[in-house]
This record gives C-alpha cells, structure tokens and sequence, in this order.
C-alpha cells in the first residue's frame, strides 16, 4: 500500500507545477511594484511646462494628497488615458502631471487638444526626473501622499474600470485631511 | 535561387544597418580599457525593465540607452560596480539584475536548486541502501531447507 502511494508522487509534483505555471500565464511581467513604495517622491528641480522660468522641486509635490502622472505628446496610451484623468480631476483629486521626454510645444498642443486635468505640469525633457522614479515608459501614476510619500504606482494605461476599482479605492486609503 | 539571394542580401542589409545605427548613436571615451570592460560587463549584467530579456547593452529601447549613459557617467565618477548596481535597482528594482541578489523574496530562487539536488541525493541513498539491505538478506533455515528442496528436485528430474 506504501509503495502504491509512492508511485502518486511524479503526479503530484505535475499538478503543483502546472497549477503554478498556470497561474504565471495570467501574470503580466510589466506590472512589477515600484521601488518607490512607502518612500519619498524623488528630489528634483526643473522647470514648469508652462513656465519656462517657473522652476518647481518635490516641495510641490508635498502637503496635499496628488496623483503624479507621467505622460508624453509621443504617447499614444496617454492621448486615451487623458478622459479618465480629467474625471479623476473632477472628483476633487489633485493631478500634477510629468511631461516626459517631450518639447515644449508638442507638450503645450497636447494639452490643448486632449485637455488639462493638471493643476501644474513638469518639464522634464531629459527624462531625469523619470529615471529616479524608475519610469521605463509612459503613462506611468504615482500617488504621493501628503507628506510626500509614494503610496501606489499604476504602470501603464489607467481604464475607464480603474478608475473607481483601483485609483479612487487607492486614494481613499492613503487620504489623511 | 534568386529570390532566395535576395532575401539574404535583404537581411545582410539589415543587421548591417541596425549595427551602423547602433554605432552612430553612441561614441563614448573611456579613461582606460579597464573602465570599458568595467562598462561591457555592467551592460551585460542589467537588464532592460521595458524588453523583458534583454541587456541594456543589446537593447535599442529608448530606456536602455538612458540606463547606459547613466552607468557610463557613474563610471567617470569613480563609483564601482556595487554602487552602480545598486543604483539602478534603487530604481528600478531586483528586475533589472540578471543575477538577483540573495534576499527574504530571492531565497526561494537561489535554494532550490541545492534543494532539489539535497532531496536526490537523500532518495537515490535510500534506495541504495534498500537494494543492499535486500541483498544481503540471509535466508532462513526453513527457507534453505526449501531452497535445496526444489534444486535437488530438478536435478533429479
């Protein structure tokens, strides 16, 4: 009776290595946490998409709960993104966008053409400030807190679902006023 | 034949054309040969956190480029390997590590292959030490009696 039950062990180790590889199938490889999580919005010092000689540094970034969401003029995903961020805007959510990897014009006509949910816009054309927040493509959103603490990092396009299933939840958690 | 010669010429034309591509964008002067194998070798051993399984330095994604302008300047300000490695995953997280570093979430990862090598050498032991046992298994008296029972009747058959 021993050894029959012996003879089980190849498929049980088959059943716990496909339920494992099959549970991989639904992962998506790109969605990883940031490195950022529970840590302070990156220091930085650049100058305003609107404002050329506006210079802004992570002090902005502070004392009111924001969505930081990077977005470039060269982004396809971030031109379809734009309709969620301005409802996320109307419900009282303060946006400051990163403009990222971008010229000042085609940053500026974006804005006009798809609308500008963004209290202020960053100018970061050099991908500096993207690189200390690990961005390695747009659109990418952080939520900082009020004290300036990275709290959720959405990777890629936020869905009209997202919305309220993700970020809105998000928001509320991480809300102290 | 010449449709097939083409096609090579085509792709002949290709990867000379990305390697030209490649080779243009970026000139870079090292204080040393030392500081370029230093760079090679750190190319080599980051990963691009956008192309899933690819160095930074055989990637042409816009991140990979920033990544190695950044180790390159890391390396004229005399910071070692460690510290650029460590720089990176600041950054962009365990990802981008070929070699992931010993961890509470990697140790999983890096033991069990030891592990399973342990778990082999322990059942193939058993199952020596099984055979052996079975072997050497010395018959009992009734059992011999028996034994020479049937020998000596086919003999005398």
């Amino acid at each position: 009776m021993k050894r029959r039950l012996l003879l089980l062990i190849p498929l049980v180790l088959f059943v716990v290595l496909a339920v494992f590889l099959y549970r991989g199938l639904a992962l998506d490889p790109s969605a990883r946490d940031s490195t950022l999580l529970g840590q302070p919005f990156p220091i930085f010092r650049l100058s305003t998409l609107e404002d050329a000689d506006r210079q802004v540094d992570e002090s902005l970034i502070k004392g009111e709960m924001t969505l930081v969401n990077v977005w470039g003029e060269w982004c396809p995903t971030c031109k379809q993104e734009m309709p969620q961020l301005l409802a996320l805007e109307e419900r009282g959510i303060r946006l400051v966008g990163i403009d990222y990897k971008d010229t000042r014009e085609k940053g500026q006509e974006f804005l006009e053409e798809f609308g500008n949910p963004f209290e202020v816009n960053v100018f970061d054309p050099e991908g500096t400030l993207g690189f200390d927040l690990g961005v390695y493509g747009a659109p990418e959103t952080f939520l900082v807190d009020a004290d300036g603490i990275v709290r959720y990092h959405h990777t890629g396009y936020i869905t009209p679902e997202d919305v309220e299933q993700r970020i809105v939840p998000e928001v509320e958690k991480w809300r102290t006023d | 034949m010449a449709h097939r010669l083409m096609r090579t010429l085509m792709l002949l034309l290709c990867v000379l054309w990305s390697a030209a591509a490649l080779a243009a964008i970026e000139v870079r002067e090292f204080d040393s040969s030392l500081q370029k194998q230093r760079y090679d070798s750190l190319n080599g051993s980051l990963r691009c956190p956008k192309c899933e399984n690819q160095a930074i330095g055989d990637s042409e994604s816009p991140i990979a480029g920033d990544m190695r302008e950044r180790v390159y300047q890391l390396l004229q300000d005399g910071r070692s390997d460690i510290e650029i490695q460590n720089y990176m995953t600041e950054r962009f997280g365990d990802f981008v590590l070929y070699n992931p570093r010993l961890t509470g979430r990697t140790w999983l990862l890096w033991g069990l292959p030891a592990a399973l090598v342990l778990l082999g050498i322990v059942v193939i032991a058993l199952i020596v030490r099984a055979r052996r046992r079975a072997s050497n298994h010395a018959l009992s008296a009734a059992e011999r009696e028996r034994l020479d029972a049937l020998v000596n009747r086919e003999r005398t058959q």
